[in-house]
């Protein structure tokens, strides 16, 4: 492991500053559970550090019934899967949150961090497209949104530039009759990467029979997390049915672009696309209807 | 659930046991769950350096040329080897715990000479004065390679025109050099009785099918590593993690040159072996690399992904069997070929695996034949019942399917069929007091094998129960022992079998029940390759056996010193004096062990006394196994639900360390059956060197594992001793397979059956 040095910076300029100076040899640190395994194995390299974990609007957690919620990229899962709000309306990232790494992993590990992975199979990334997220993101002059199933541009790249970083994530408020989950599937009951995983959110009628609107994304799939807006189109206007839940699950099945690897084949990982797109929607609305 | 246990009802001379039986507390145990325990990561001695180990990219390739040069300028680094530093080996053979070993081979896995021959092997290696230096020095190290074609699988490296990895390889047919062209099958043997003709004639029934099993690694959760100093006077001392101490001053004495009575070998508390710690990696590299630093001390770990990328995991095999059967149930003809990956270097456990595959059965036609062949992998090493479980889920599927097809239960068909003591063994010796049948009476008479399946928890569920036998050797070798009588009434044990899965208690236990005193009054200590005599390797699952066979002769030596001190005590003739358990009597005179042992001074002062011994006698281990699964049809999943398992172990000394020998066999054939591979992409890199990708089952993939435990003693063994170790790996994944089937209706032949091969077989992929 090569020595690098690490600051701790109290502000977001703080930050900033060191980051536009340093280019791509700074390293933002978040819980660290990615980046220190990956500068130990030798797939990064930093000369700089910098901990984002003692910045303010980093460690922000908010939710208003209007703004919805406020998640900053520094928050560990473990504040996240506590907070009532979040339990209350939320269910789908808590489904990700209590399934990424173990107890000692959650005490640690952000959203944030999971983000800027960009890991194709990182588990908080389906859930949080589903639910519409926004990535506010942050230089020395500028501040801006961007969505999330925009910020991928491959395995671990983002559209982050040098001397960006991650500030938070907002998600909208929920919508009436709406309900989402998160379902990745491995070959062990633990300790595992997502050979393939889907994160569903639907939003229902009064009556809760008719779909109004949907939001799927796959991961492990595709060069980045995919989300499958055809899968949302499938289900939009249409009955609660099995052949509507079918139809979306074909369109995900149809759109996933997986590859082989020691994970999985292509060819299983296509099929899980169905099989997990359509067992995550049946959880949904199972969600939606008050289950 | 608690397991059941038989209770120990056996007599010695018409006495319960006093010790034998008892879950007694381990010596070790303090020690081990404080943190206080001394393992190889342990060892820090004055002046330390740290090497590191250059591996090859590459799965085949010539090296042409290496480049030391800037490594060595790096400031820290203080020797740097390759395969230069490393005179060649004698071209011979010597058994090494189960298996046996050439040291030329052996020397050239440790460090390559011309070619690499897999993802992993080490080129190179470099001691300096931190792990960092040692690091970066690897990477200034320059190789040029010429890459060669590897090949990946047995079948593809039986071709006529396959690429070749050791150009003086031979066939050796059935043990003759028949032929002088080069290829990768090492060796073709045959065992044959009867005429198959005659029984598939006879047959109403055949099955005939091939399977496929995976590359797969023991997965000890301590890494290899090894610290040595060659000091100025030419005394080699090596502090490591093995289970055969002497097993590693021999080889070390071979591939270094030296000889033995210069190696000092001092094995270390050891996380984990099943036949995989008998090979020595690093510790010649760590000897030359203190010879070359100028007689500094070295010390080396491996990291994960060294462990399994380099060191001996178990061969993947291609197996085809076909078998034959009346329909009352007479299996009447059984044909196998087995075909194993050695890895880089001849040495797969192909002749274990063509034992094993029909060795619970009595049959008088049979014909097996085995190959033994070199790819581009690591050399295979032993793991746990070398080459049975591959050999047993071939094996027990076929059986499976034939009771499936005459409609028998598949207990009832084992039965008919079952081997006895007296019966013939297809590969030549003949049965001694087995407890196969015991142990099929013990699942049939098990409440699990009557139960209710458990309802299948959503429609595309689907749940089944399967049954599995299985077969080990066991071992039993040479152990000697040595012991001190103290003045306190204790005795000071010092035994030479590296401590795995609580020898050290079950050694002490024996010793104890001999000398008719308390097992806390043994103080058991495992000694090295300096002091105390020689032992075969902690393997073959022959400590408990041989070992033991050592603590009860060391046992009777200290009665027969002790007698004489009595004698000497009250002036009477020692043959005339009686002992009954702790108690030396004379007419009226009695004394106990330890009012004895005060005396030692008066009747002749200290007192110790040594054994060694070849011991000779084990009795095969015999199991049976039930399970039931669960199958996820959609995502190809399985699940077990319940796992019994019943084992002949002839005594149970240790009755907790019996059980742990049980489930720890049941949770590593379950790893192997479910989700392990080698994982290789076409170039032959290890994609999956991880504990993260190479998928050993968690806790949470585990269910209860009930193990019943069968006593049919071994009467070659004062305590009526059979191995327990090995045989419990066996059966899992042929019972886990036959499950599968009674659930889905579909044949797993490919190991492992996860959920890529479930869905593949299911039609779904
Ligand atoms: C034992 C173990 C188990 C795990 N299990 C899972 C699992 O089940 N599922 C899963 O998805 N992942 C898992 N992970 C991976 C990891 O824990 C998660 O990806 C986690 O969410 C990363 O968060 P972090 O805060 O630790 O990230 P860090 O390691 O701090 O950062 C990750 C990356 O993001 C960058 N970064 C961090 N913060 C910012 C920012 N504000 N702006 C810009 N870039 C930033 C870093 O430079 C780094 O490249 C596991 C890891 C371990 C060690």
């Amino acid at each position: 492991m090569q020595a690098f040095s690490y600051v701790s910076a109290r502000t977001l300029s703080e930050a900033a500053d060191i980051l536009a100076r340093e280019g791509d040899q700074a390293k933002c640190l978040s819980g660290g559970t990615d980046l220190i395994v990956f500068l130990r194995e030798g797939r990064r390299s930093a000369k700089v550090v910098v901990d984002v974990k003692g910045i303010p609007e980093l460690n922000q957690l908010g939710y208003s019934p209007k703004e919805g919620l406020t998640i900053g990229a520094a928050v560990p899962l473990h504040r996240i899967y506590n907070d009532a709000h979040v339990i209350e309306h939320y269910p789908g990232l808590i489904d990700a949150a209590t399934l990424i790494g173990g107890i000692a992993i959650q005490g640690r590990a952000t959203l944030g961090g999971n983000v800027c992975t960009a890991s194709p199979a990182g588990d908080s990334i389906p859930i949080l497209i589903a639910y519409e997220t926004t990535c506010i993101v942050a230089s020395r002059n500028v501040t801006k949104a961007i969505p999330l199933e925009k910020f991928f541009v491959g395995p671990g790249r983002t559209v982050l530039q040098p001397g960006e970083l991650l500030v938070a994530l907002k998600l909208p408020p929920p919508k009436p009759n709406s309900g989402a989950a998160y379902l990745r599937f491995i070959p062990r009951n633990e300790m595992d990467i997502a050979v393939t995983s889907a994160g569903a959110m639907v939003v229902l009628d009064e009556d809760k029979r008719r779909f109004v609107g949907a939001r799927l994304a796959l991961g492990a799939v595709a060069p980045t997390p995919l989300f499958v807006p055809e899968a949302g189109a499938a289900l939009t206007g249409q009955p609660v049915s099995d052949e509507a839940i079918e139809a979306a699950a074909r369109a995900a099945q149809a759109a996933a672009r997986p590859i082989t690897d020691m994970r999985g084949s292509a060819e299983q990982r296509k099929h899980l696309s169905y099989v997990m797109t359509k067992r995550a929607l049946l959880r949904a609305i199972e969600r939606a209807r008050g289950g | 659930m608690t397991p059941v246990i038989k209770k120990t009802e056996a007599k010695t001379n018409g006495k319960p046991f006093k010790v034998i039986g008892q879950r007694v507390i381990r010596p070790d145990g303090v020690d081990k769950v404080t943190g206080r325990a001394q393992y190889g990561a342990d060892v820090i001695l004055p002046g330390l350096l740290y090497g590191k180990v250059l591996r090859s990219p590459h799965a085949h390739a010539r090296i042409l040329s290496i480049d030391t040069s800037a490594a060595e300028k790096l400031p820290g680094v203080k020797a740097v080897i390759t395969g230069k530093d490393l005179k060649p080996a004698e071209d011979k053979v010597a058994k090494s715990g189960e298996s046996s070993v050439n040291y030329s081979y052996l020397s050239q896995n440790v460090l390559a000479q011309d070619k690499v021959l897999y993802h992993g092997h080490p080129v190179a290696a470099v001691a300096a004065t931190s792990i960092h230096i040692a690091e970066e020095a690897l990477a200034l190290i320059k190789v040029e390679y010429e890459v060669l074609p590897p090949v990946l699988n047995v079948l593809d490296a039986m071709k006529d025109d396959a690429p070749i990895l050791l150009p003086n390889l031979r066939t050796k047919e059935l043990g003759e050099v028949v032929s002088d062209k080069p290829t990768n099958i090492a060796s073709h043997e045959q065992h044959a009785r009867g005429d198959l003709a005659v029984g598939f004639a006879e047959a109403d029934v055949i099955v005939e099918r091939e399977f496929h099993t995976n590359t797969v690694h023991q997965g000890y959760i301590e890494p290899q590593n090894g610290t040595a100093l060659w000091n100025a006077d030419g005394q080699i001392t090596v502090w490591t993690s093995t289970q055969g101490a002497w097993d590693q001053r021999r080889d070390l004495s071979e591939i270094l040159h030296v000889p033995l009575s210069q190696i000092r070998v001092i094995p270390m508390e050891i996380g984990g072996g099943f036949g995989g710690k008998f090979p020595v990696y690093l510790e010649p590299l760590a000897a030359l690399l203190s010879l070359k630093s100028g007689h500094r001390p070295v010390k080396m770990w491996m990291q994960r992904d060294e462990v399994l990328k380099a060191t001996g995991p178990t061969s993947a095999s291609v197996i085809r069997v076909k078998m034959g059967a009346r329909k009352d149930g007479k299996i009447t003809a059984a044909q196998a070929w087995l075909a194993y990956e050695a890895g880089a270097f001849p040495g797969s456990p192909v002749g274990a695996g063509m034992g094993v595959i029909f060795a619970p059965y009595k049959l008088d036609n049979v014909q097996i034949d085995g190959y033994d062949v070199v790819v581009n992998k690591p050399a295979a090493k032993a793991y746990r019942a070398p080459g049975g479980t591959n050999a047993a889920f071939a094996g027990e599927t076929v059986i499976d399917e034939l009771a499936e097809k005459l409609g028998m239960d598949p207990i009832t068909f084992r039965r008919i069929n079952a081997a006895k003591e007296g019966d013939r063994r297809a590969d030549g010796p003949i049965y001694g007091r087995i407890g196969f049948i015991e142990t099929l009476d013990a699942i049939e008479k098990h409440p699990h094998y009557h139960a209710p399946l458990p309802e299948p928890r959503a429609p595309y569920m689907k749940v089944g129960r399967g049954v599995a036998c299985g077969f080990w050797y066991n071992w039993d070798g040479k152990s000697s022992a040595s012991a001190v009588v103290n003045p306190d009434g204790t005795v000071s044990y010092l035994e030479g079998s590296t401590d795995i899965g609580g020898t050290r208690a079950s050694l002490a236990m024996m010793l104890a029940e001999t000398l008719g005193i308390h097992y806390e009054d043994v103080k058991p200590m495992v000694g090295d390759t300096q002091t105390v005599g020689y032992n075969d390797g902690t393997g073959g699952s022959r400590t408990t056996y041989g070992s033991g066979m050592a603590a009860y002769h060391l046992g009777k030596e200290i009665i027969r010193e002790m007698k004489q001190r009595a004698a000497v005590l009250w002036e009477v003739p020692a043959d005339d004096i009686n002992v009954e358990g702790d108690v030396y009597s004379y007419g009226e005179k009695r004394i106990t062990f330890k009012e004895l042992c005060a005396k030692l001074d008066e009747t002749g002062g200290p007192m110790s006394v040594s054994v060694s011994l070849d011991t000779k006698g084990a009795i095969p281990a015999l199991a049976t196994h039930v399970v039931d699964v669960e199958v996820d049809t959609e995502t190809g999943k399985v699940n077990i639900l319940r796992y019994t398992a019943a084992q002949d172990v002839g005594r149970a000394i240790h009755p907790s360390y019996v059980e742990g020998q049980i489930h720890g066999g049941v949770a590593q054939g379950i790893g192997w059956a479910l989700n392990e591979e080698y994982y290789y992409d076409k170039d032959g890199h290890l994609m999956n060197a991880s504990l993260l990708d190479y998928r050993m089952p968690t806790a949470l993939d585990l269910p209860m594992i009930e193990a019943v435990i069968v006593e049919v003693p071994n009467p070659n063994h004062p305590f009526g001793v059979k191995g327990v170790g090995e045989v419990p790996i066996v059966p899992p994944a042929a019972a886990i397979a036959n499950a599968i089937y009674r659930a889905t209706g579909v044949r797993m032949t490919v190991l492992p059956m996860n959920p890529k091969n479930v869905l593949q077989a299911l039609g779904k992929i």
